[in-house]
């Protein structure tokens, strides 16, 4: 029972970074209806700013004296490097050919996926990069149970990221503009959307959570690299499907449920074939209701 | 002339400096607390010239200064081009043979090296052609089935000792399973969802080629593969038969060289048969296609299953001149090469995927120095490609819908 409540409260962790992810991959199908390939290299990419800025604040030394601040310093400026990447890529590599064949979007975005990550191999190394470990160290004991800071860190981080974003998509008029141009981008422009912004605050948004999370994601297992974008990157993806895609509150549910499994498979039927059970269920999910868990009813070209 | 681009210009710009942007906090912030610009700017300023003198030529040339050069150009290879037409193909077609037949003869071990690689990509390409050029299904997975081929006659010969003419239709046959099992359960999806279930199911197959130690031994790979054994007449003291094994680089090339052609040869067979034309009839609308009375459900199938054939056999012959298979050589990046050469090349023309598989394989080995860059060269050209040419350097006859007008409805 007690193991079973350890991997209860890892599933969460993870699948909360998991969700984070989702959330960009959702939230761009959700405008324009595309498979962001390169929303793992986004990923990828805020684990080494986040790695390269606290290392920086510890060599200046300023990370023994205000570790918050630097802690936080590092997520804001990695989320900015992010969004500030995420929005340039989409207008050079995606913004001209929206009118294009969906093959020719999505060939493009594998293509700026291979270049992002062989340009982190490039400028930060082949080998993989070691977060400072010295930051969460402890944690909170319920006899056999433990729940480390770091866990805490990430869970209640996670939670307000969500909260925020549903606020900023339900309560705001920024986010009434995403949702009118999600669901039509003619009749959006119509009542003065400017929709080339709002795709671009899209991508943003959601390279900026990618960015948060590849920071948790380094610090929960201690180090970045350059190739771990793809199969975070492709498990989150699965969750943004398991919970219907173009849906934000399913995305979050989606990633959690997969961590969870992820946790669950690894612990109970088979660690070697962790990666497995998400595609497995991505493939389920897929022929037993395309629409997900919360997602709406998607026509022909989208299925 | 600068009047003329300076909306280009200015986007141009704006580029470079957001390339600055993102490459200062990576090239120069450093973990001992310094502030470095001097590494950022060189390079920066390398991608600047690079990028410059590329920019320039495409403007001299966008604003018609390079007529002098290209319309002679352009007007030979016409010439050239209506000339190979009124030819008899076989002409054409006997003049490629012998030139593929003389090549090993006339060249080094590493070109034949390189051209054996690029004749099993070549029957590769072809078979997802099949799925992608003609069925319209993305497949983003389509490397598994190499490998399961790869896979089949490698376990059958060292665990069994089976000879490769034995094994090599055993591997299509297993492929050709594996391929079923892939579609079926894709049957119902299209576009994107399809290509990310396909890519699930690569990354499944080379999850369990690395794991299932006991068939595959894992990461390690499988050693000790037997090349190809032939029978060969031996006149002397009686007419008796000797087994002789394949173990020149020619020779194989040759085998590489029929397999293609047997691909080439199908795959244009099925291109103008029935078949061909209910893949074409699937891709361009699927509801009218049903409508018509096509079987989408078996052709869908099929489809999958031939593309996986092909790829079954090159596997095969993969695994016997490499002599060792690991789950290495089956990764996502593979697929995505291979896509890229039949997208490339021109979706849904047999000679543009030729070109595209000799873009892909044979360039690459000309700039082995730059071995570091390639992928992030392959990156970049395959957005600047898909931006300025997304049909293809030659683009099919028959394709219209698949890559030029948008599938999306507004």
């Amino acid at each position: 029972m007690d193991s079973f409540i350890q991997q209860l409260i890892n599933g969460i962790t993870l699948g909360g970074i998991y969700a984070l992810i989702a959330l960009g991959y959702t939230m761009v199908y959700g405008v324009i209806q595309l498979i962001n390939f390169a929303h793992g290299e986004f990923f990828a990419a805020g684990g080494y700013v986040g790695v390269i800025f606290l290392s920086f604040f510890a060599g200046l030394g300023y990370m023994e004296t205000h570790p918050v601040l630097c802690l936080t310093a590092s997520f804001i400026l990695a989320m900015m490097y992010c969004a500030y990447l995420a929005i340039g890529v989409e207008k050079i590599a995606y913004k001209p050919l929206r009118k294009e064949a969906r093959l020719a979007v999505l060939l493009s975005a594998l293509g700026v996926s291979i270049f992002l990550s062989n340009g982190l191999m490039l400028t930060q190394g082949v080998y993989v990069k070691a977060y400072p470990s010295e930051l969460f160290q402890g944690g909170l004991n319920f006899g056999m149970i433990t729940i480390s800071y770091l866990q805490i860190l990430i869970v209640s981080l996670t939670a307000a990221l969500l909260v925020a974003l549903n606020l900023l998509v339900f309560k705001t008029k920024i986010g009434m503009a995403m949702r009118a141009t999600a669901q039509d981008k003619t009749m959006s422009a119509l009542v003065a959307i400017g929709s080339n912004n709002i795709i671009s605050l899209t991508f943003g948004i959601g390279a900026a959570l990618a960015a948060v999370a590849g920071i948790m994601m380094g610090l929960y297992y201690g180090s970045v690299n350059y190739d771990m974008g793809f199969v975070p990157g492709i498990k989150a993806f699965s969750a943004a499907v398991l919970g219907g895609i173009g849906n934000i509150t399913g995305a979050m549910l989606g990633g959690l449920i997969i961590g969870m499994v992820e946790i669950f498979g690894a612990g109970y039927i088979s660690g070697e074939y962790k990666d497995v059970f998400a595609f497995i269920i991505l493939i389920g999910v897929l022929y037993f209701k395309p629409t997900g868990i919360m997602g709406e009813n998607i026509d022909d070209t989208r299925v | 002339m600068i009047q003329e681009f300076k909306k280009i210009w200015k986007q141009y710009a704006i580029t470079m400096l957001w390339l600055l942007g993102l490459l200062w906090p990576l090239l120069g912030i450093h973990p001992d607390g310094t502030l470095s610009f001097q590494q950022t700017v060189t390079v920066w300023s390398y991608i600047l010239a690079g990028t410059f003198v590329c920019f320039i030529i495409y403007i001299i040339n966008k604003s018609g200064n390079f007529k002098f050069f290209t319309e002679p150009v352009v007007n030979t290879s016409q010439k050239l081009s209506d000339m190979v037409q009124d030819m008899p193909s076989w002409i054409w077609k006997s003049a490629l043979l012998i030139c593929a037949v003389i090549y090993p003869l006339a060249t080094g071990r590493y070109a034949t090296d390189v051209a054996i690689n690029v004749l099993l990509y070549v029957s590769l390409g072809l078979g997802l052609y099949v799925v992608v050029g003609l069925a319209g299904m993305l497949d983003l997975g389509h490397i598994a089935f190499y490998g399961v081929g790869a896979y089949t006659y490698a376990i059958l010969n060292v665990k069994y000792g089976m000879g490769f003419w034995v094994c090599f239709p055993l591997a299509g046959l297993s492929a050709c399973i594996a391929g079923c099992i892939v579609g079926y359960p894709t049957l119902k999806m299209r576009g994107d969802y399809l290509a990310i279930v396909t890519l699930g199911f690569g990354e499944i197959v080379r999850i369990i080629l690395n794991n299932w130690m006991s068939l595959t031994n894992g990461p390690n790979g499988i050693l000790g593969v037997k090349t190809i054994g032939i029978l060969r007449p031996v006149m002397e003291n009686g007419f008796t038969f000797e087994m002789f094994w394949v173990k020149k680089l020619e020779i194989f090339y040759y085998f590489a060289l029929g397999l293609a052609i047997l691909t080439i040869i199908a795959v244009t067979r099925l291109n103008f048969s029935r078949i061909g034309r209910a893949w074409e009839s699937i891709r361009e609308d699927e509801t009218a296609a049903e409508l018509m009375g096509v079987n989408t459900f078996y052709y869908k199938l099929l489809a999958y299953a031939m593309g996986a054939i092909f790829a079954g056999f090159a596997g095969a012959l993969f695994a016997a001149r490499m002599k060792f298979v690991s789950p290495e050589s089956f990764t996502f990046l593979e697929s995505v090469m291979l896509l890229c050469m039949v997208v490339l090349g021109g979706m849904g023309s047999i000679p543009g995927i030729i070109l595209g598989v000799i873009a892909l394989i044979a360039l690459p080995e000309v700039f082995r120095g730059l071995e570091s860059y390639r992928m992030l060269v392959f990156g970049s050209t395959m957005v600047i490609m898909m931006l300025f040419r997304p049909s293809g350097l030659i683009s099919a006859k028959r394709t219209k819908q698949m890559t030029t007008k948008s599938e999306v409805k507004e």
